[in-house]
Formats: C-alpha cells, structure tokens, sequence
C-alpha cells in the first residue's frame, strides 16, 4: 500500500462524471466532477461509504434487430454494500475480545445490532445481512456464466473463508455453547505476547480462529487490498482543474520535437509562393 | 464496408467460449476485420521509433527484436515506478463486473476479452507472474502467466482493440481507468514495434508538416480560402480567416479533418462566420494546424512532442491566448496533460472575450478555451442574433463525445449553442449520453477501413440509441463536437441507421447565424435548401 501511495502521479486524469465549472452561469456537478480538493474529498468519501460508481450500474441488453435496452441494476450495489457494512459491524461487534474493559460504542453497536431480539442469545441482523450478502456475492459468481468465466479461485477462496467464519461464529453464538471467558483470557494474553494456553479449546472455537487467521495471512497478498483504491486512484480523487491550475508531472521528460525554424526550412519554397509569412527569407 | 448485414451484425452471441481466458491465441486471418494494419516502416523511421519493418499481423512471425521479452519486462518496470495508476490499476480490481457490459466493443462483439475486466487482465495476468511472488508460485491458480509471443499477439489484437472512451471507469467502484492501462500497454508494444499505422502515419505527418493529414502549408491556405468562397456563395458574405499573423489577439487551432473533407469542412465554415460576426482577432497557423494528437494513442512521449507545438507557435506569434475548435481526444489532451506536459503558458493570459468580457477562469493556466465554451458565452449575454428556423429541416440530437464527456465534462456548453441554433433538438436515452455517452467505436487510432467490422459492432450501442429517437421523434442529424466522430458517425449511421446526417454543432451555428451584410439565405451551409417557412417545428 506504501508502494502505492509513494508511486507518483504524473497526470491529472480525473473520470469526469457531470458537468465541469467552466461559466459562472452553468451549475457544475461539485461531487462528480469536482474542480476543488474539498469536492474531490466528497466524492473519495462518498465512493468509500455509498459505493457512489457502483450505484450506477445498470444491466445492457441486446434484443432482436440490434436494440440495447438499459435496466438499472442495483442489486451488484446493495449486495455490496450490505456486505462490507454488515462486516464492518461485525468486526466491531468481536472488539470485545480484545478489550477489558469493553469500549462503550462496541456494547452500543451490540444493542443497535441485536434489535430483532430473536432468540437466546439475540440473533444479530449484521450476522444476517452478512451471510445473505456473502451468499449472492458467491451465487452470482457461480451462476453467471459471464462472472463464472473471468471469475480467478482467488476471488473464491476469500468468500469462501468468510462463509466458513460465519457459520462457524454463528454455531458458537446459537448452537454450541462455549467458554467465551477464557476465550477472551486467551486473546488478552496474546494481545500481551504473553500466551497462557487454556487448558482445553473447543475444536470449533479452535477452527472459527484458524479461518480467521488464514483470511489475515491472505491479506496482504490477495485482492483484499482493495479497500485502498477509492482512496489513491487518481480518476477519483483529484479535481478536474488542471486547465485552470498546473499539475505538475515530476519526471515531466525531454522530447524532440520539429520546431517552427525546422518546419519553415522544410517548407520555405511553399510558403513563399503562397504569400505565407516567413521568419527568415532563406535558411 | 463489411459483407455482412446489420442483421446478422447484430446477432451477437454473449456466452463465453469453451477455452480459459488464459489461453492467449488469436487466429488473425480468420478475424480479419477486427483488426488494423501494422505501422509503416516509414513512419516509424521518420518518428525515431523501434522497429520499423514490413510485417502482417496475419504473419506467423512478427519479426520481434531478438531481446523483445527483456525490452518489454524493462518497459514494464520503468512504468509501475514512474505511473501510480498502472500499479494501482492491476493491484485493486476485484473483478466484481460491473465494469462488464459498459464497454462497447463488448455489446457489439460478445467477446468475453472485451470485458473491460478481461481486457486489464490480459496484463494483469503477466504483471502477476513476472511481477509478484505468488503469481509467480501459484502460477495459472492465481490467475498468472508468463509473457510469450502469443500473449503479446494477444495485447496487439486486444488493446487495439480499446478505443480509450473511459466508459467503464465511470462504473467502476476502485476508479479502475481501461484507457489508461491501453495507453500503456501500448507504450510497451511500441517498444518493440507493435503499432497500427493509423496511429503511426497520422502521427508521423503531424511531427513534419504539423497535422495528421500530411497537409503542407501552401495546401491548408488554399483550402481555407476554397472555404471562404464557398461561404460567400451561400451567404454573401467574405470572410478574412489570417494566416500566422504576428499580435493576433488569438491562436485559433482545429482538428486538420475540419479543412480537409465532409463533413468536417462545414463546421469549420460555422467557425469562420462565427469569428467574422463578431470581429475576431484571430489567426490560423498552418505550423500548429492539428488539434488532435495521434500521440495520446501512442506514448506519452509522442503526445507531448505533438501537443508542443500549440504552445510553441502561440509564442512565436506572440498572441494572447488560444482557441480550440470541436474535436473529442484534443481536449483530452489540452485539459489533462497539455499544462503538465508544455506549460506553464507564463507567456499567454487568460483568455478573455472580446465582446462580452468575460474572463474563462477554468482555462487560467492553460490559457485555451474551447470553442463552444466561448460560443456559450456570446449566446448567454445575447450577443449573437440567430435564426433557429433556417436550421428547421433539421431534427437533431447531440452525441456526447467520450474524452469532453469524460475528461473534461463539457456537456452543457454545446447544448447550449444548440439549442439557440435548432428549434427541435431531442435527447437520447440517458444510459447513452451524458458521462454515460457511447463510443463512436472508432477512436483512438482505429477508425481505419481494415478494421471495420469491428467498428460497426463498437459503435452499435450508439447508433441503437440514435434509431431510438429516429423512430420516436423522427432524427435526421446527429451532432457532436469531434472530427473523428464526424467522419466515423457518417459510415455508422449509413450502415444502421440510414438517413441520419452528421454535423458539427458550429455547423449548425453558421446555419442559423444572422450576418451583417448576408443575402437572404436559401440553402445551408451544405447548399442544401432550406426548409419551407413554418414548416419543420414541433408545436
């Protein structure tokens, strides 16, 4: 990531998606095609939270006779969104493994999380969004021949480790009860790098952490690494001004270029006989 | 143009071929059609680049330089330090897939490898082996593979096959930009002389005689004076365009097809009235006559090279400040590079019109303003009188072209000059305007005869959305405001949809400008007769 952020940025080529700030009396599209820092600011923050590109998309069809309807497709967006945010909540939720004593906003997340109060212990809606979202993300990739076809076992594995996690955690919430106080004793003792190893591990609690740190190993190496590109990418997060103020390429380079006296030295005779301006009347 | 007809053109087939996408081969001669001839030994001879030679695509050996493996990994290292995007662009995407059905190339062919997603890939797949640890271990498991010759192919067939509009990366969640990648990846191809000549031969005319043409100066005076006559027989009316006139208030710079051939030449003749209405101190330089820049589709390197000139030529001439004519990638180029590339312009001012003084504050450092932000402006403060009625056999709808569209966002300034100057102008449907705008399917560099086919299946997206308002409001002329589009648009439309015309926004401007001193007009600036009075408008 450091790699990324280091690497320069020689142009300036935002996606320009609305109108520009050119006449005073034409309302630009400030988020879209921001001509300010603070607009391109507002459009990285609303790519990272609402998925903004994304919530664009639509579905082309081809009909009989060359006809291309567009339908506007969403779901790609909800079923995103709703996964990454339900994540989000969850790994927020586990904070209290890692706390002693636990942050208030991880037990108000806890409470906002658990207003289904369906059964004992609460079922939690994140837990639920999350596996139906993982669900459709892992379906569309099997079922639709044309994600089937580009889709790499790289981009299956992660869903299918988070899948694994998932069940895994909900058997220990809603099936198999399990001693979460040593568990926590255990994690706290880690966090210290002084592990004291509890005497007996529930083989689930054991394979729910193992899944967990396989996904942390793949991290750095696997397509998980995207959470940085709304961040860095220079078609989102610069603005469209470079008209109206000089970007600078750091390694701007020398080239050769057939300057004007070059030219007129190839062209005199011509120029001459069509009345054309000269510099010099012979080279 | 092609054999086949638009019925069956437009029978694609989307399901994804038998063969994994990693297998690299491309049979040329049975996709002939699909792909453009090899640059010129003698372009590049005369541009400096590597390699020059005859050679076919359709060849078994593509007569590579010996060491090409090493010349294109060197080429690809330098570009992941000196470029954020390039390294970015192969690390983040997760192929979700909604960049999938955006492209136009895609719609129109059904070749999965169009797939934008597919089309990044292609490279990705090689950045992965040569470039990381677990490519390199895992190899086809992750999605790695070597580079060989037949990858190579590959990259020829499938990045002159990108007509860099950017479409996709409006969609894309990670910002993800195809063109910036093809540009690339093209950089790299060149190194080992892989180009198409239709990059290469306009390029290199540009580099020598100043515009892709190959148009030497004695000819591009003739032709603007052919112009002047022409004018004068429709309206009456003499115009004075200068030739490198030193102190000119403004360097006035278009895209060479504008005086060189239909329908291109009207819109200039729309120009040329526009600037003699309201006295304008300008001059046209037969030295910088390219607007365009052939480079953008080659390197950077090449693209400065041909952009310098602008600059260089306005400093000669000592003017204030420069205007830009109707032509799509030329904006690209003087919005996102021209700047960081030649400037800074310290020896320009910011450009200010004459007539209503407005100062073009978008265009402070670079100094250039565009035609129709210009036009915009005389229209908004009342400044031009026009009659819209001689524009009334006309029923218009105006095409978004891919690089102001996209890298610039100039939408509303040409519509609003086309709609002072038509009285029925219609809209098509929004996924195809706008930011969402369709490809022509002939841009950057492949607009060329061989590779027809596939223009006309790239450029199905935009003439569907055209016979939508054809068949609903009846649309006999497309606008736009790009040279390429106005000649690639002209053989689209005649192969699916007949009996649209297309024209340039000033075009139509010229049609329905009043001049001071013209005869009654009877025809357009075509010398096609007017519309009879009253007749042509919706209610």
């Amino acid at each position: 990531m450091v790699s990324w952020a280091r690497s320069p940025v020689p142009f300036r080529i935002p996606t320009t998606c609305g109108q520009q700030r050119s006449l005073p009396w034409i309302r630009s599209a400030r988020f879209d095609n921001p001509s300010t820092g603070a607009g391109a600011a507002v459009r990285v923050f609303l790519e990272v939270v609402a998925f903004r590109s994304l919530f664009r998309n639509t579905r082309a069809d081809l009909k009989p006779g060359g006809r291309i309807v567009y339908g506007s497709d969403k779901l790609l967006w909800a079923g995103a969104l709703a996964f990454h945010a339900s994540l989000l909540a969850i790994l927020l939720r586990h904070a209290r493994f890692l706390f002693e004593p636990v942050p208030a906003f991880v037990s108000a997340i806890q409470s906002v999380d658990g207003f289904l109060s369906v059964g004992v212990p609460g079922l939690y809606a994140s837990d639920v969004v999350f596996v139906a979202a993982a669900s459709y993300l892992l379906g569309r990739r099997l079922l639709d021949p044309r994600l089937r076809y580009l889709s790499l076992p790289a981009d299956f594995l992660p869903l299918f480790l988070l899948l694994g996690i998932a069940a895994s955690g909900l058997l220990l919430r809603h099936g198999v009860r399990s001693d979460l106080v040593s568990l926590k004793a255990f994690v706290l003792s880690l966090l210290e790098f002084r592990p004291r190893i509890p005497a007996a591990v529930a083989p689930l609690v054991a394979l729910h952490l193992l899944l967990v740190s396989s996904l942390a190993a793949l991290l750095p190496f696997s397509k998980l690494m995207h959470l940085a590109a709304p961040f860095l990418s220079p078609t989102r997060n610069l603005p469209n001004d470079s008209r109206a103020r000089r970007h600078v390429n750091p390694w701007n380079p020398e080239v050769k270029v057939h300057t004007y006296a070059e030219w007129e030295d190839d062209f005199r005779d011509k120029l001459k006989a069509a009345g054309l301006p000269l510099e010099k009347e012979s080279p | 143009m092609t054999s086949k007809s638009p019925d069956e053109l437009s029978r694609v087939r989307y399901e994804p071929p038998p063969q994994d996408w990693l297998d690299p081969s491309v049979d040329f001669t049975a996709r002939k059609g699909s792909w453009s001839y090899p640059g010129s030994a003698k372009s590049l001879t005369a541009l400096g680049l590597p390699n020059p030679r005859a050679w076919s695509p359709a060849d078994a050996d593509w007569k590579l330089p010996e060491n090409w493996e090493e010349i294109i990994r060197e080429g690809f290292r330098e570009r992941l330090g000196k470029y954020r995007s390039l390294r970015l662009f192969l690390d983040t995407c997760v192929r979700c897939g909604a960049c999938a059905d955006k492209c136009h190339f895609y719609i129109g062919s059904g070749d999965p490898k169009n797939m934008p997603v597919l089309r990044a890939e292609l490279v990705r797949s090689v950045y992965r082996y040569e470039f990381t640890l677990a490519g390199r271990l895992l190899g086809a498991l992750a999605g790695a593979r070597p580079l060989t010759v037949d990858v190579l192919k590959e990259w020829y067939y499938y990045f002159y096959q990108c007509t860099e509009c950017r479409r996709c990366s409006v969609f894309c969640p990670h910002g993800i930009d195809t063109a910036e990648l093809t540009m690339l990846v093209r950089e790299l191809l060149n190194l080992v002389g892989l180009n198409v000549n239709w990059v290469t031969e306009p390029a290199a005319n540009c580099d020598r005689f100043g515009n892709h043409l190959g148009i030497p100066p004695h000819t591009f005076k003739e032709n603007v004076d052919f112009l002047c006559d022409e004018l004068q027989e429709a309206t009456g009316v003499r115009v004075h365009p200068s030739f490198a006139r030193k102190g000119a208030e403004f360097l006035f710079i278009v895209p060479s097809a504008d005086y060189f051939a239909e329908p291109g030449i009207y819109t200039f003749m729309g120009y040329l009235l526009l600037f003699e209405q309201i006295g304008l101190d300008y001059t046209l330089s037969p030295y910088a006559s390219e607007g365009g820049n052939f480079g953008l589709f080659s390197s950077h390197d090449l693209m400065k090279r041909l952009n310098a000139k602008m600059y260089a030529e306005a400093e000669r001439l000592g003017v204030r400040s420069l205007i830009g004519g109707e032509c799509g990638h030329m904006w690209r180029v003087i919005n996102q590079y021209m700047g960081t590339m030649n400037g800074p312009a310290d020896f320009l001012e910011v450009p200010v019109s004459p007539v209503t003084r407005t100062r073009f504050d978008a265009a402070a450092s670079t100094k250039m303003v565009h035609i129709c932000e210009f036009t915009a402006d005389l229209l908004h403060h009342d400044k031009l009188k026009l009659d819209p009625s001689r524009n009334d056999a006309r029923r218009v709808t105006f095409h978004d072209s891919c690089n102001p569209a996209r890298a610039m966002g100039l939408l509303e300034e040409p519509r609003a000059v086309l709609r002072a100057a038509c009285r029925n102008v219609f809209e098509m449907p929004e996924n195809t305007i706008r930011e969402q705008t369709f490809c022509c399917g002939s841009g950057a560099g492949l607009g060329n005869d061989e590779n027809m086919e596939m223009r006309l299946r790239g450029g199905l997206p935009r003439a569907s959305a055209v016979k939508f308002v054809r068949e609903r409001h009846g649309v006999n002329t497309l606008a736009c405001i790009c040279a390429i589009d106005r000649a690639a648009l002209s053989s689209l439309m005649e192969y699916w949809v007949p009996g649209v015309d297309v024209a340039g926004v000033h075009e139509l401007l010229g049609n329905a400008l009043v001049m001071a001193g013209e005869k009654p007009r009877t025809t357009d600036l075509r010398g096609r007769p007017l519309a009879p009075e009253g007749g042509g408008v919706d209610a």
